[in-house]
């Protein structure tokens, strides 16, 4: 095991501004992503939680700055390389993004089929276990739409970890699922994360969740449109000099809710 | 860096225990023997207990975890104790997730014979129900067609108008292009027969009398059933995706008087004008055909104003009000009928536009003959 402090940081997200048009979303956010964390990026609804998150994929080019991998810069980068750093890559999307067209099996086999060398017998294998993982065992041959919410979003995560990715990006995922599940979803995603050794990457506003999984965050302001909170999420909440970092992490409505020691 | 070949044996021949040593690298290009070959060993020796030894184990990944899932669901179903030891502690955690859960058991489809589609009885069935639920939803709209003009009904105006448009003034070029060749077309098919005796004259009375009754109106009605239909089908097709007819419907409004009633009135509201705009280019056409053929263009309008009768303008209207309400019906229940993934959308619009032109075709054959035995 190489220890985490001795390499560049795993994502660097440097200067970045996030514009549509002249309308900026963000500007100047500047944080490191390493080794193994799982890093919640929070902040109010319609911050750019999500566009940020979409950026980080190279969805969306930024207006300035840059985001690095391993110290090598995503955006500067050929296709075939941006190619090569998308499959270290597991992304589970919001609404899910399985493909409803075809079976859950179909849908883990696909980037299995494309990016690695295993035979057609070992894939098969590989998908029933991918799907044992999350819990859908036996459910092979079944549709998106012919499964819950829940059982979509851990569907999707099995097909995020097909290919066994190095970091894996995660919008909203307990969001819609009941604290129960959504709590099972946590940690699954601790569980998988801590055996496969990725880092992870979650957009939440869930409070469960950031305090029960995250150890490094970034708050996302929508009054000056940039990064005010950098941290470890319990830490921000007990120490941070930011009262509304305070407020949405304790989750009250008074300006001011920082408790006296 | 070399790769061993992965490699798993069965060692202890005592009926009670037997381990099974892993080595080599357990990694995707190493392609390790199939389950299914280690089945048999195992199946032959049928141990009380298996332990999986991880000791002399390689680099490792999927491959691995697929295969002792396997072990592991093989055990449980033949009642040995399956165990691990040694292994790496990535393993040990993520078999532990992965055997969490007890796997699904889907229940058994009845796989039928391919061929069984073309079975006539079912072919018939298929039908028989298709014109059932059509019928069904004539009816429907016909109540909300009744709600509406006693002035109850939840239509917008709003949403008639930007269907009249989307379906009308945007097909303009569309229509122009297919009926001006329409008409050449019929222009030349009667140069070709007529010129034997003499007649070219005539052309102008087959083009005409040829646009009027059934080109025109025929080949409007399917250039609308593939552009408006399987746009209407693929519009209420995604909503049904998206839980807004649902919505619809729990806000206590009927989807057929807010969704499918200002489409079809649009389309009845703009085929008969596109029809008789398809016309007028149609005989256009048959004149530039007739022009070629030494035809003067006052001979030609002459001509073409004496065959021109208001039965013939009747006759393709009424079929135009027809054909209306079929490419709305086919596209609207397809739409509101579809499934709710993105394949089932694509599968509602081809729906549409398949039914469309069965049912315009059907129904062209049905008013011919009718008017036919009426002589009109």
């Amino acid at each position: 095991m190489t220890e985490p402090n001795e390499q560049p940081a795993h994502i660097e997200v440097r200067d970045l501004t996030m514009a549509y048009g002249s309308d900026v979303i963000q500007h100047d956010l500047n944080f490191n992503i390493n080794n193994g964390d799982i890093f919640v990026i929070m902040g109010g609804s319609g911050c750019g939680k999500s566009t940020l998150l979409k950026h980080m994929l190279g969805l969306i080019k930024p207006s300035r700055g840059d985001i690095l991998y391993n110290g090598t810069s995503f955006f500067q980068a050929s296709d075939s390389e941006q190619g090569l750093m998308r499959q270290g890559w597991g992304i589970s999307y919001q609404s899910g993004g399985l493909f409803s067209a075809m079976t859950l099996g179909e849908n883990i086999t696909l980037p299995l089929e494309l990016y690695t060398r295993y035979t057609t017998a070992e894939i098969t294998d590989i998908v029933a276990y991918k799907l044992a993982l999350v819990g859908l065992g036996g459910y092979q041959s079944y549709y998106p739409s012919q499964i819950s919410g829940g059982m979509q979003k851990r569907a999707a995560l099995a097909r995020a970890i097909a290919l066994d990715p190095k970091i894996l990006f995660f919008d909203e995922p307990s969001a819609g699922l009941d604290p129960i599940s959504s709590r099972l979803l946590d940690e699954l995603i601790m569980q998988i994360k801590e055996s496969m050794g990725a880092t992870v990457v979650i957009v939440t506003h869930e409070l469960a969740s950031i305090f029960a999984i995250a150890n490094n965050s970034v708050y996302l302001d929508n009054n000056s449109h940039t990064m005010i909170a950098y941290g470890n999420p319990a830490d921000l909440r007990d120490n941070s000099e930011q009262p509304i970092v305070r407020q949405f992490l304790t989750r009250s409505a008074a300006a001011d809710t920082k408790e006296t020691p | 860096m070399s790769l061993r070949p992965p490699q798993y044996s069965l060692l202890g021949n005592n009926q009670h225990a037997t381990s099974l040593v892993l080595t080599g690298d357990w990694v995707q290009g190493q392609n390790p023997e199939n389950f299914g070959a280690f089945q048999g060993e195992l199946a032959r020796a049928h141990p009380g207990s298996l332990t999986a030894d991880g000791a002399q184990l390689g680099t490792w990944d999927s491959v691995l975890m697929a295969f002792l899932l396997q072990c592991h669901d093989y055990c449980q179903t033949q009642g040995i104790i399956f165990e691990i030891r040694n292994m790496p502690e990535g393993v040990d955690k993520l078999l532990a997730v992965a055997t969490a859960v007890e796997p699904h058991d889907p229940p058994a489809e009845k796989s039928a014979f391919w061929l069984s589609v073309l079975s006539p009885v079912k072919v018939l069935h298929t039908v028989w129900e298709d014109i059932q639920g059509s019928l069904g939803f004539i009816g429907e709209v016909s109540i909300a067609l009744a709600r509406l003009f006693r002035g109850k009904a939840n239509t917008r105006f709003t949403d008639f108008l930007k269907f009249c448009f989307q379906a009308g003034p945007d097909a303009f070029a569309i229509i122009s292009l297919t009926s001006v060749l329409v008409g050449m077309i019929l222009g030349y098919l009667g140069a070709v027969q007529l010129s034997q005796f003499g007649a070219e004259i005539y052309v102008a009375d087959l083009v005409v009398i040829g646009m009027l009754r059934e080109m025109g109106v025929l080949m409007t009605a399917v250039v609308m059933a593939g552009r408006t239909g399987a746009a209407y089908a693929a519009q209420l097709g995604t909503m049904q995706t998206n839980e807004e007819i649902d919505a619809i419907t729990t806000m206590g409004i009927s989807p057929v008087e807010f969704l499918v009633v200002p489409r079809m009135l649009a389309l009845i509201m703009i085929m008969p004008l596109l029809t008789i705009y398809a016309d007028l280019l149609g005989i256009v056409g048959g004149g530039i055909v007739a022009g070629g053929m030494g035809i003067s263009p006052v001979q030609y309008i002459t001509q073409a104003q004496a065959a021109l009768t208001f039965t013939d303008i009747f006759v393709g209207l009424l079929k135009a009000l027809v054909f209306a309400v079929l490419i709305a019906v086919a596209g609207c229940r397809a739409g509101i009928n579809s499934g709710r993934s993105s394949a089932a959308v694509g599968q509602a619009a081809t729906n549409a536009v398949v039914t469309a032109i069965v049912y315009l075709i059907v129904a062209d054959a049905a008013v011919n003959i009718v008017f036919q035995q009426l002589s009109i």
